[in-house]
């Protein structure tokens, strides 16, 4: 029998205290998601199969453009969250901070490499 | 308070012999189709990336794309985006307190599954047709 409260048994075993913003931030992303992949299938589904002029002309338009670049940017931010709750609950220590730099690395690698396309598309567009 | 029922005690389900309700299966299918969308959305920005590098470049990635590989890694991520969104927003009802019942998540775990087979088929459709 040890002569504590509940309360004082129970504080500092759980919570981080950094859960709540965590659920909240995939909340928002997820919802913005809903609209955004109906909208990224249709553009990208458009633009498979055709020639390298076309898709750098295609994708330089503003809506095919700002779609892809919100859906890629808001889906690996949304990715980098989700991965954290899969590693937190199958990783410890190192590989767990190991496993969370690496998936954050990654999720900011490829919104670097769309984007530098994207601009890249958008730029040429509006030099020919 | 001591353990007088070592030993006795029920199980936790043991997964080699327990088969998971179909509740449990998708739920894991949620956290399954969302780390295997990695292989579409690299498939997808190399071949963007691709396009503004050069022909040369581009024609590597169009082929893998246009590809049956290309064809399986972007069918099967069509189907795992429409799983991931249909599930997810199943768990923006979960966390308003709504389908929470057994009954209703069974129902709900259907109408995912079902749900995502026939968006997949759809968007394959328009796709091949548009």
């Amino acid at each position: 029998m040890r002569y504590i409260t509940p309360r004082k048994a129970a504080q500092g075993m759980g919570s981080a205290h950094s859960g709540t913003a965590h659920h909240w931030a995939m909340t928002v992303s997820a919802c913005a998601l809903v609209l955004l992949t109906p909208a990224f299938l249709f553009v990208v589904g458009h633009a498979i199969g055709y020639p390298r002029e076309a898709v750098v002309a295609y994708f330089g338009r503003p809506y095919p453009g700002i779609v892809t670049a919100l859906f890629v940017i808001v889906s690996m931010l949304h990715f980098i969250k989700g991965t954290r709750i899969m590693i937190d609950d199958y990783f410890n220590h190192t590989e767990r901070k190991v496993a969370i730099i690496a998936s954050t690395i990654f999720g900011w690698g490829v919104i670097a490499f769309a984007i530098f396309a994207l601009a890249k598309m958008a730029l040429v567009n509006i030099v020919i | 308070m001591a353990d007088v029922n070592r030993g006795n005690r029920p199980l936790s389900p043991h997964l080699q012999v327990y088969k998971l309700p179909i509740a449990a299966i998708t739920s894991i299918l949620t956290r399954i189709t969302g780390h295997a969308l990695v292989a579409g959305i690299l498939l997808l920005v190399w071949w963007l990336t691709a396009a503004v590098t050069g022909p040369r470049a581009f024609a590597t990635a169009d082929w893998v794309v246009r590809s049956w590989i290309g064809f399986i890694v972007l069918t099967g991520s069509a189907w795992a985006l429409w799983y991931h969104a249909l599930a997810g927003i199943r768990h923006l009802f979960y966390d308003a307190g709504i389908g929470l019942e057994i009954e209703e998540a069974e129902k709900s775990s259907w109408a995912v599954i079902i749900g995502s087979v026939v968006l997949t088929l759809i968007s394959l459709i328009l796709f091949f047709i548009g």
